[in-house]
């Protein structure tokens, strides 16, 4: 103790002491950094928790560590050469993306794909949403601690990769479509397993609610949990099964019917609560609309070309084109601008998770840490399409 | 020389347990048979897990290290004596490096009184069970130096949680233990059997607990039905939370707090967390399994008595191992014929001719008559272990304030009606005759 | 069970016990504090087993090793440990400490010295045998002690609903 200023030092911090005694047992307010190396944040999601103990105050998303840039990339490519980049944003539900991007290019270019186009769409894309939709049942059941669900669904995920694999060649990232139609031709034999599929997996969706939807602890893990009302889902541009399940009957499919889903009969399944619980039901709920609509496609699969008359070199007029379709997380919307290149001016993607992801604030407000893991899960988040 | 010798064969009459009878020797050799015994559990429990939760989850689990990852769990342990010690730098040493040794003293001690057979334990304490719940909730300030000393958030909660949740299960466990000790102080036999000559002569004794369900005649779980089977639901619901195991694995909740407590740790150091888990996973279920489940007796006592029946339960043990032989006899022929696969064929046949000698050695009955008591005592533990496996395959996990709510609301009124119940249920006869005094 | 080399194994504990307890006001940190009383108490367990209490002893295991001290260092491990090792250890009133020292040294002496007038040898019930300990607890508790027992079940009922009172804004 013979440097004088470590003395003060200490004497000063004494002082301190006295003055702080007062806030001293009100002052437990615990920031905790979760992510971006976190099991349960699905990727690479930062979120900065304000905790009060376990009750969260607040929370902040830091995103960006995934960010690739994929809108600007769409600027220093052709229309077609872009197409597969989109695959990317959405790695869960790539089909999804890529039906979005080749009819936004569609509408730009005036064009329509023929019929058995169109249909083959509807049954990839729908594939689509239940397998994006068995990924979400997994990782969010294997997040709130059943880790059982995870391999069920993901063996029976496993299907409709094959599918795919045998259609297009890939799994994940697929590139199923092309600008005016389809990428191949169907391959022998796909409706029939297309529909040995549907009849396998029917009973598989109760296998997976005989797990959850009456089991105890998950209705108290989930029920009350994460509640968002329909005007706040409105207000913040919430779109998908987030929003049908505070009681919402929004669904693009019925809304603003794309592709040629006005054919099909289907229906839109809405909760009432609009919490973690509801968003599950209704989840579920989608996945047997989902089984209903393929069936009806692939019983109705027409002859035809695949298709429609695109120019080799595309060369959209000049203008501005938006056009969103319903993917399996919300609405997916493409703004471009075409100054009459072969190169768009700009690429906008609206992509549902990451005008979801604004909710989670709003959601986990007052709830404790278990259930901030929970809402980051039945908000179905794909970190690719946050930050593309 | 004489003297040594008559000193160690001295004990082989008695009919106490080496402690009570104050026979070091046979207490060191009781200590390390138990430890070394509770070690190949452990093993045992760590690959029947996997394989077991792999099942219920349509996968295969271990199947590389030796025939059907038989040797996955040596292979496991070989790894983490190897692995890089890790201790962070802004950590406690000190206490950082007590914490796990405390964890795997309290889940070791516990097993001195746990009573295997009337003879197989290493000392019956008169005051068994306190003895019990008393050590094995050290283990909890384990956790809790565990999750300070590595100075990190995620550790410091989930050290928070499981303090927190075994303190407050520990009062519902031991109400549903006190409701037994209650039963034990009765004589009379049968279901509703009260009184009796000497009642009123309750013990904590583990081993005593055992003797009295012997003499009533009934497992306690059966006692008073169905206040006895309340008690053991409060109890089985407890263990798991004192355990810390799924559902009520919440101060490791991988998803939330990445593994709690122990997140800091790794190598030797995390796989004394991990021995420690098991061995009291094993210890909790033992304390079930001598409170209601009857100890090292056999099923069906009273229903199926007789010299007959007695002789047909002591083979059981050599047929147990005898089936598991057949099945690996059995997986050995069905393994592929590959040249790659001769090594793990011949350990299989192998490893089922071991089981198959252990088999036909329970046969003879000098053999059985001492180790049948240990075969169904360890048999009963296994079933609690299997549900433990089961419940990790089914349920998802508890928040904190829900967990806290069965603990405080929904457990603890339940086992204090029941204590009171059983209280009343005993003293019948008494209240009977105060009644009839009053009117 | 035969008593084993009884006075090392009480002057062992003891002095377990008495290093304990000087760590435990010695320790800057709180939480080195809690466990060496963890220690102390331990060894006092350990005491009262030598003494033929083995209830007694379960007891304070449970009650204080397991349940008392966790819930210490529960509290502990949430204050801030850098605040805690800046303050100043002893208040220099050394005046008062060292008359309490030797008041408590001169009891302890005169307890020595006159023990069979303060405690006459009938008053004193050893019971060697450890197996009706649990036993005689219950009979003194619940018989001799029935009235001070209540009284002090009573007490701890009061104290748990005035924490009630204290620690929640709304009831």
């Amino acid at each position: 103790m013979t440097d004088p200023n470590a003395t003060l030092a200490h004497h000063v911090d004494i002082a301190d002491l006295a003055a702080h005694d007062k806030t001293y047992l009100d002052a437990n307010e615990l920031v905790i950094n979760m992510g971006p190396q976190h099991p349960a944040t699905h990727g690479v999601l930062r979120v900065i928790l304000r905790l009060d103990g376990e009750k969260v105050l607040g929370l902040e998303c830091v995103i960006g560590y995934l960010h690739r840039g994929v809108e600007k990339i769409g600027e220093h490519r052709t229309y077609t050469m872009f197409n597969p980049y989109v695959d990317r944003m959405d790695y869960v539900a790539a089909v999804s993306n890529g039906l979005g991007y080749c009819e936004t290019v569609e509408k730009l270019l005036n064009v329509e794909a023929p019929p058995r186009a169109q249909h083959v769409r509807v049954i990839l894309t729908e594939l689509n949403r239940i397998a994006s939709h068995q990924l979400w049942l997994g990782t969010h059941a294997l997040d709130i601690g059943a880790i059982t669900p995870l391999f069920y669904t993901f063996r029976d995920r496993e299907e409709i990769l094959k599918i795919y694999e045998k259609y297009c060649g890939a799994r994940l990232t697929t590139h199923a479509f092309r600008i005016g139609g389809l990428q191949y031709e169907t391959y022998t034999g796909f409706e029939k397993e297309v529909k040995n599929f549907l009849n396998f997996f029917r009973p598989k969706i109760d296998e997976y609610e005989e797990l959850l939807t009456t089991n105890r602890i998950w209705v108290e893990r989930t029920k009350n949990v994460g509640a968002i009302s329909a005007e706040d889902c409105i207000a913040l541009g919430v779109t998908g099964p987030v929003l049908r399940a505070s009681g919402v009957k929004w669904d693009l499919r019925k809304a603003q019917p794309y592709a040629n889903y006005k054919n099909f009969d289907f229906d839109i399944p809405i909760g009432e609560n609009g919490d973690t619980y509801d968003r599950y039901l209704v989840r579920m709920a989608e996945m047997r609309q989902s089984v209903r609509i393929i069936e009806q496609a692939v019983d109705a699969l027409p002859e035809g070309p695949i298709m429609a008359k695109v120019p080799k070199v595309m060369k959209p007029p000049a203008g501005e084109v938006y056009h969103s379709i319903e993917a399996p997380k919300g609405e997916l919307g493409y703004f471009i601008v075409s100054d009459g290149s072969t190169q768009p001016y700009r690429v906008r993607v609206r992509p549902p998770s990451f005008v979801n992801l604004q909710a989670l604030d709003l959601m986990c407000r007052g709830e404790l840490v278990a259930d901030v893991i929970a809402v980051i899960g039945t908000l179905d988040i794909v970190l690719g399409e946050v930050d593309r | 020389m004489h003297a040594i010798i008559d000193y160690i064969s001295s004990y082989l009459t008695s009919d106490k347990t080496p402690g009570a009878a104050g026979n070091m020797f046979w207490v060191l050799v009781y200590i390390m048979l138990v430890f070394a015994g509770l070690s190949v559990a452990v093993i045992a429990m760590n690959w029947l897990e996997r394989k077991i939760l792999a099942h219920m989850q349509v996968r295969l689990g271990p199947m590389r290290v030796g025939p059907h990852g038989l040797l996955q769990p040596i292979a496991d342990a070989i790894k983490l004596l190897l692995k890089e010690d890790i201790m962070p730098a802004e950590a406690d040493g000190f206490v950082f490096w007590m914490a796990p040794l405390i964890v795997v003293l309290a889940a070791f001690t516990v097993f001195v009184v746990v009573p295997f057979g009337p003879t197989h334990a290493i000392t019956d304490m008169n005051i068994g069970i306190l003895f019990m719940l008393g050590v094995s909730s050290l283990s909890v300030l384990g956790i809790v130096m565990a999750g300070w000393a590595s100075n990190s958030h995620y550790p410091l909660m989930g050290a928070l949680r499981s303090s927190a949740q075994m303190v407050s299960y520990e009062i519902a466990m031991g109400l549903a233990v006190v409701s037994v000790i209650l039963v034990t102080s009765l004589h009379g036999s049968g279901l509703y059997g009260v009184g009796g000559a000497g009642a009123g002569d309750g013990t904590l004794s583990m081993i005593g607990i055992v003797r009295a369900q012997q003499e009533q005649g009934v497992w306690f779980i059966f006692k008073f039905f169905p206040l006895g089977l309340i008690a053991f639901f409060i109890f089985a619901v407890s263990m798991v939370a004192e355990t810390n195991r799924a559902p009520f694995d919440l101060a490791e909740a991988e998803s939330e707090l990445t593994a709690g407590f122990h997140t800091e740790y790794s190598g030797f150091r995390w796989s004394l967390f991990f021995l420690a888990e098991y061995s009291a996973m094993i210890a909790v279920s033992s304390i079930a399994v001598t409170l209601w489940l009857g100890g090292w007796l056999r099923p069906f006592p009273n229903l199926l008595n007789g010299d007959t029946w007695d002789q047909a339960f002591s083979f059981i043990p050599g047929i147990t191992f005898l089936f598991f032989a057949a099945i690996c006899f059995y997986n050995a022929v069905r393994m592929p014929k590959h040249p790659l696969f001769r090594v793990q064929t011949i350990g299989l046949f192998g490893f089922g001719v071991v089981l198959g000698l252990i088999g036909l050695a329970l046969f003879v009955p000098a053999v059985s008559i001492r180790v049948q008591d240990i075969f169904w005592f360890a048999a009963k533990v296994s079933g609690f272990m299997y549900v433990y496996i089961w419940f990790r395959g089914t349920f998802p996990r508890y928040r904190f304030d829900q967990l806290m709510q069965l603990g405080w609301k929904v457990l603890l009124p339940m086992g204090l009606g029941v204590l009171i119940l059983t209280a009343i249920f005993g003293l019948w006869p008494s209240i009977q005759q105060l009644i009839q005094r009053l009117i | 069970m035969t008593p084993v080399a009884t006075p090392f194994f009480f002057y062992l504990f003891a002095a377990i016990m008495l290093i304990g307890g000087i760590l435990v006001i010695t320790r800057k940190n709180p939480v080195h504090s809690a466990l060496a009383l963890i220690v102390a108490l331990l060894a006092q367990a350990s005491i009262y087993l030598m003494l033929y209490a083995p209830f007694v002893a379960g007891v304070q295991i449970i009650l204080y090793a397991g349940g008392i001290m966790v819930l210490f260092l529960f509290v502990i491990m949430l204050v801030s440990i850098e605040r805690s090792m800046k303050e100043r250890q002893f208040n220099s009133q050394w005046v008062a400490g060292t008359v309490a020292a030797v008041a408590l040294g001169g009891l302890f002496i005169a307890v020595y010295a006159k023990a069979e007038k303060i405690f006459p040898h009938h008053a004193i019930r050893i019971t060697p045998d450890e197996l009706l300990n649990t036993q005689g607890v219950a009979s003194m508790l619940y018989g001799q002690y029935m009235f001070a027992f209540e009284i002090a079940s009573l007490l701890l009922l009061v104290a748990i609903i005035g924490a009630v009172v204290m620690a929640k804004k709304r009831i």
